[in-house]
C-alpha cells in the first residue's frame, strides 16, 4: 500500500497542458524525486495533492483510501506537508508562534509553554531551530528547517519539498539532506521536488520524471544514473555548451572601480566592488540570490544610480549614465528579469528597434518596414519562433530571451551585461544562449555574466567572483574553481580573507590602493 | 466532484473585441433604463429621442457637432498623455489657459486678417495650455509629484483665477458682467455650413486627432510614449528617455487642451465667460477611456458623448425626463465601459 497515490492527474492553465495524465506513488519511508525541467509540471502536481490546485481529472489516494483534498486544510487533515518554493513565514513573529499559527487547537498563546512544545518537537525530529527566535532574523535555510518543522507539528507522514535546494547554499543542503535521512529513517515519506540530477542521486529512493506535462517514467536510483535521468528529463541528452580553453587576456573593455550602490529600501545593497572584464573573457558573478546580483547588474545596465564608484567602458565614463548612453557606449544589457526589458504589449518587432530608433527614423517617421525588416531578419538568425507582429507577452520565456538578446546583440556590443540569462529556460533555450554567449566572447566581446546557476557560471567563465552581502568576496580563475571553495565563498565563510589571496594582480593591486 | 467555479484570467478572444462597446452600450441602456421608468416614461420611446431623433433634422445634428466639439479636443489630449502613461486630469484648467490666452490674443487682432489674426490665436491658446501644464509636468519629472493629484489642483487653481479676472480688468465695461470683451470679428471662427453653428473649431478638432493618431503610431516620438505608457521600467531599460518623454507629451496634451479652449471662445462664445467649460475636461477623461486611448475611438465617442447631451435635451423636451439623465448615462456608461474592458480578461469556468 502507497503512503500516497495519484492516478491519471491532469491540469490545464488556458491552452497550457500542465498535467497530462500522470500517475504517482509514494511509498511509506522513501525519499521520492519528481524531476523534470523548469515548467514540466512538477509544482503543479504537488500543489494538487497539497489542495491549493484541483484536477481537472484523476484521482487521489492516501494509504489506500481516496481522499477529496480540496484546501491545504484538507491535506494537512490526511498527513500531507508541504514547503513550497515561497515560505509562508511571518517574520515579525517568533519560530514557535509562526509553527502553532493556525493550528486548529485552541487559543492557547503562552509563549514559554508553545516554545516548549515547539522545543520537544524538534528534538523529536532532530532539526535544529531556537522556538523564541524572530523569523526575520533567521537565514534561509533556517527558515526552511522551519516551515518543515511546522509540517511536522501538524502531524505530516508525507511532506512535500518545492525546489529545496534553490535558495541555499551548499553547506546548507548537507544540513537539509542529514535532516530528510533522518526523517526517512523515521518512516517519513518525502517528496523532492528538483531539477538538479547529483541531488536527486544523493539522496532519493526512487525517482520520478515529468517533461512537458507528462510522465516519462519512475525509476529506482540504484537502476539509473545522472546520465540517464538527463536524457529522461530533457529527451535527448545535452548540457553540452561549455568553455573550452583558456584564452589570452585581451583589453580592458569594463572597469568597475569602487562601486557601491544602494538598494530600493535604501540600504547598502553593492560595497567598494571592483571587478574589470577584458576582451575575450567571460566574468562569471555566483553567489546565493539576494546578495547584490540584482543590484550589481542594474547599475550596469544604468538601471540603478551608484552611490560611489566609477564605471568605465572603454573610454567612456559610464558612472550614473542612463541606459541610451550604455547603449552608445556598446554596452548590451540583459536584464534580470525578462519583463523589465520587454514590453508585453509591444509587438516583437517594436521591441527590437526600441533600443536605437535613429535607424529606422526617416524624416521624423518610423519607417515601419525597415522596423519590419529588420525584425524578420533578426527572428531568423535568432531562432526566435515568433512573427514579427505578434505581441511580446505571447512569447514563450524563452523566445522572449531570445528578442532580448536579439537585441542586444545585432548592436554588436563590446561589453554584454548578462543577468540570470537562462533562468526558468528549457535546456534548448539554455544552450541556445550559453552558445551566444560563448560566441561573443570568442569575438572579443567582454561578457558579465551574473548566475545563480553555479553550474552555468563554472561551465561557462573564465574567472569567477563570487558576491556575498553586496561584497565582492574572491575571485578566482576558472581552472582553480571547485564547487566546494565557491561554496565556502558563497556562504561568506571566507569573506575578506580568502579573497585577496586569490584575486588576480590587477584587482589586488587596485583594491590595496 | 461538487459543482463550484473559479475565475481565470484569460483574454477575451479578438472576434469578442469589436463586441466589447457594444455589449456596454446595452448594458448601460438596460441599467439607465430603470431611472426612465421611474420617471414614467417609455424606455424605448426614450432611447428613441436619445439617440435617433436628434440626428433627424439638419439642426439638432448639427447641434451635436457643435457639443462634440470640446469634446474632440479634450478627449484628444487626454489620449495623447494617457498613453504615455501620464494621466494628465488638468484639461480643464488647460482648456480655461487656452482660452484665457486666446481671447486675449483675439482682443489685439483686430488689425489682422483672418488669415493671420486666428492661426496667432490659436498658437496663443495653445501656448496657453502648454503653460498651464507646465507646472505639474516638471514636478512629475523633477520630483516624482503624482500628476494626478497637481494637475487636478491646478484646475481648481485656474478657475480662480479666470474669476478674480473676469471680475477686475476683463470685466465688461458695458454690462458690468463678468465677461471679456468681445474678440475681435477678424479673429471669430468661421462656421463650416453656411447658416449652422459647427465652426473651424471641429475642423481643427478632426486635424488634432489625425495629428496624434500619426504621431503615436507613425513616429519614434509616439512609440516611446507607448513604450513608457505600456511599460515604464522596460521602455527605460530599452533605452527611453522616460522623463524627457513625459514632459513632451505632458505639454502637448497640454496644448492641445488649450486649443479646445480658443475653439469655444473663438467659434462660438466670442468672449471669455467663467462659465465657457461645461467640464469639457473632465469629460475628455471619458472620451479617452471610452475611445480606449485610441484617437480614432476617441472621436467616436466624443461625437457619441455630443448626441447623448443633445439628446437628454430632445428626451426631457418630449417625454419630461429630467435633463440630467443625460449626465447619469454618461457616468454609467463610462463605469460600464471601464469594467468590460477589464472583465473581458477573465472568464468564468466550472472548477
Ligand atoms: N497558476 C498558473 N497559471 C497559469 N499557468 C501556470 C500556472 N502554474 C503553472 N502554470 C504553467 O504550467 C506549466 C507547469 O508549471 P510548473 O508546475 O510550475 O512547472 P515546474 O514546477 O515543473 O517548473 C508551466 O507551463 C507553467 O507556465
Ligand atoms: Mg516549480
Amino acid at each position: 500500500m502507497y503512503a500516497v497515490e495519484l492516478k491519471g492527474i491532469t491540469k490545464r492553465f488556458g491552452p497550457v497542458l500542465a498535467n497530462n495524465n500522470v500517475d504517482f506513488s509514494l511509498k511509506k519511508g522513501e525519499i521520492h524525486a519528481l524531476l523534470g525541467e523548469n515548467g514540466a509540471g512538477k509544482t503543479t502536481l504537488m500543489r494538487i495533492l497539497y489542495g491549493l490546485y484541483s484536477a481537472d481529472e484523476g484521482q487521489i489516494f492516501v494509504a489506500g483510501q481516496e481522499a477529496h483534498i480540496e484546501s491545504p486544510r484538507d491535506a494537512i487533515q490526511a498527513g500531507i506537508g508541504m514547503v513550497t518554493q515561497h515560505f509562508t513565514l511571518v517574520p515579525t513573529l517568533t519560530v514557535a508562534e509562526n509553527l502553532v499559527l493556525g493550528y486548529p487547537t485552541g487559543f492557547n498563546l503562552q509563549p514559554r509553554q508553545i516554545e516548549k512544545q515547539v522545543a520537544d518537537a524538534a528534538g523529536r525530529f532532530g532539526i535544529e531551530v531556537r522556538p523564541s527566535a524572530l523569523v526575520r532574523h533567521l537565514s534561509v535555510g533556517e527558515r526552511q528547517r522551519v516551515e518543515i518543522l511546522k509540517s511536522l507539528f501538524r502531524n505530516a507522514r508525507v511532506l512535500i519539498l518545492d525546489e529545496p535546494t534553490a535558495v541555499l547554499v551548499p553547506q546548507e543542503v548537507d544540513v537539509l539532506f542529514e535532516t530528510l535521512n533522518r526523517l526517512r529513517s523515521d518512516g517519513m515519506s518525502i517528496v523532492f521536488i528538483s531539477h538538479k540530477l547529483n541531488e536527486v542521486m544523493a539522496i532519493c529512493d526512487r525517482i520520478t520524471v515529468l517533461r512537458a506535462g507528462s510522465l516519462v517514467g519512475t525509476v529506482a536510483r540504484a537502476e539509473t544514473s545522472p546520465h540517464g535521468l538527463a536524457s529522461m528529463m530533457v529527451g535527448h541528452e545535452t548540457f553540452g555548451v561549455s568553455r573550452e580553453g583558456q584564452q589570452a587576456q585581451g583589453k580592458i573593455l569594463l572597469e568597475v572601480e569602487d562601486l557601491s550602490a544602494l538598494d530600493k529600501k535604501g540600504l547598502p545593497a553593492l560595497k567598494n566592488i571592483s571587478l574589470r572584464v577584458h576582451s575575450g573573457e567571460i566574468l562569471g558573478i555566483a553567489g546565493v540570490s539576494g546578495n547584490g546580483q540584482t543590484e550589481l547588474g542594474q547599475a550596469l545596465s544604468g538601471m540603478l544610480r551608484p552611490a560611489g564608484g566609477r564605471i568605465r567602458v572603454g573610454e567612456h565614463d559610464l558612472t550614473g549614465a542612463s541606459p541610451d548612453r550604455y547603449t552608445a557606449a556598446r554596452v548590451g544589457r540583459i536584464p534580470e528579469d525578462r519583463h523589465g526589458g520587454l514590453i508585453g504589449e509591444l509587438s516583437v518587432a517594436e521591441n527590437l528597434a526600441l533600443e536605437s530608433l535613429d535607424p529606422f527614423t526617416h524624416s521624423g517617421m518610423l519607417d515601419r518596414k525597415a522596423i519590419l525588416g529588420n525584425a524578420r531578419r533578426l527572428i531568423a538568425e535568432y531562432q526566435i519562433k515568433a512573427s514579427p507582429t505578434d505581441r511580446t507577452r505571447t512569447l514563450s520565456g524563452g523566445n522572449m530571451q531570445k528578442v532580448l538578446f536579439a537585441r542586444a546583440l545585432s548592436r554588436n556590443p563590446q561589453v554584454i551585461i548578462a543577468s540570470q540569462p537562462t533562468r526558468g529556460l528549457d535546456v534548448g533555450a539554455t544552450d541556445y544562449i550559453r552558445t551566444k554567449l560563448l560566441e561573443q566572447r570568442d569575438h572579443g566581446a567582454g561578457v558579465l555574466l551574473i548566475s545563480e546557476d553555479l553550474d552555468e557560471v563554472l561551465a561557462l567563465s573564465d574567472r569567477i567572483a563570487v558576491m556575498y552581502e553586496g561584497e565582492v568576496v574572491g575571485i578566482l580563475p576558472a581552472e582553480q574553481a571547485t564547487r566546494s571553495e565557491l561554496g565556502l565563498l558563497m556562504s561568506g565563510a571566507k569573506r575578506g580573507t580568502a579573497a585577496s589571496g586569490s584575486l588576480p594582480g590587477k584587482e589586488a593591486a587596485s583594491h590595496a590602493a | 466532484m461538487q459543482l463550484s467555479l473559479r475565475v481565470e484570467r484569460r483574454p477575451a478572444p479578438l472576434w469578442f473585441r469589436p463586441l466589447a462597446p457594444v455589449i456596454a452600450v446595452l448594458v448601460t441602456f438596460a441599467i439607465t433604463a430603470v431611472l426612465v421608468i421611474a420617471a414614467r416614461a417609455n424606455p424605448f420611446q426614450a432611447y428613441y429621442y436619445f439617440l435617433i431623433y436628434p440626428l433627424t433634422g439638419k439642426v439638432s445634428a448639427s447641434e451635436v457637432l457643435v457639443s462634440a466639439t470640446p469634446l474632440l479636443f479634450t478627449g484628444a489630449a487626454a489620449t495623447f498623455a494617457f498613453s504615455a502613461g501620464y494621466w494628465n486630469i488638468g484639461g480643464e484648467g488647460q482648456l480655461m489657459a487656452g482660452a484665457m490666452a486666446g481671447a486675449g490674443v483675439g482682443l489685439l487682432v483686430g488689425g489682422l486678417s483672418p488669415w493671420l489674426a486666428i492661426p496667432i490665436m490659436i498658437l496663443a491658446g495653445f501656448a496657453g495650455g502648454v503653460l498651464w501644464a507646465l507646472i505639474p509636468a516638471l514636478l512629475r519629472v523633477r520630483l516624482a509629484v503624482d500628476e494626478i493629484v497637481t494637475t487636478l489642483l491646478m484646475n481648481t487653481v485656474f478657475s480662480f483665477f479666470v474669476s478674480y479676472i473676469l471680475n477686475g480688468v476683463w470685466r465688461s465695461p458695458t454690462s458690468g458682467w463678468p465677461q471679456s470683451p468681445e474678440i475681435a470679428a477678424s479673429a471669430h471662427f468661421p462656421p463650416l455650413f453656411a447658416g449652422y453653428r459647427p465652426h473651424l473649431g471641429l475642423a481643427l478638432a478632426l486635424v488634432v486627432l489625425a495629428a496624434i493618431w500619426v504621431v503615436l503610431n507613425r513616429t519614434p516620438l509616439g512609440l516611446r510614449m507607448r513604450s513608457i505608457g505600456l511599460g515604464m521600467e522596460a521602455a527605460r531599460f530599452a533605452g527611453v528617455r522616460v522623463e524627457r518623454t513625459l514632459l513632451i507629451a505632458a505639454l502637448i496634451s497640454g496644448g492641445i487642451a488649450g486649443l479646445g479652449g480658443v475653439s469655444e471662445v473663438a467659434g462660438l462664445q466670442f468672449h471669455l465667460v467663467e462659465t465657457l467649460s461645461n467640464n469639457f475636461g473632465y469629460t475628455g477623461i471619458i472620451v479617452a477611456m471610452l475611445g480606449a486611448l485610441n484617437p480614432i475611438g476617441a472621436a467616436i465617442a466624443a461625437l457619441f458623448l455630443g448626441l447623448i447631451g443633445i439628446g437628454a435635451q430632445s428626451v426631457s423636451q418630449s417625454l419630461g425626463v429630467p435633463v440630467y439623465l443625460g449626465d447619469v448615462v454618461e457616468a454609467t456608461m463610462l463605469l460600464v465601459t471601464l469594467a468590460t474592458l477589464v472583465l473581458q480578461n477573465y472568464r468564468i469556468r466550472r472548477a
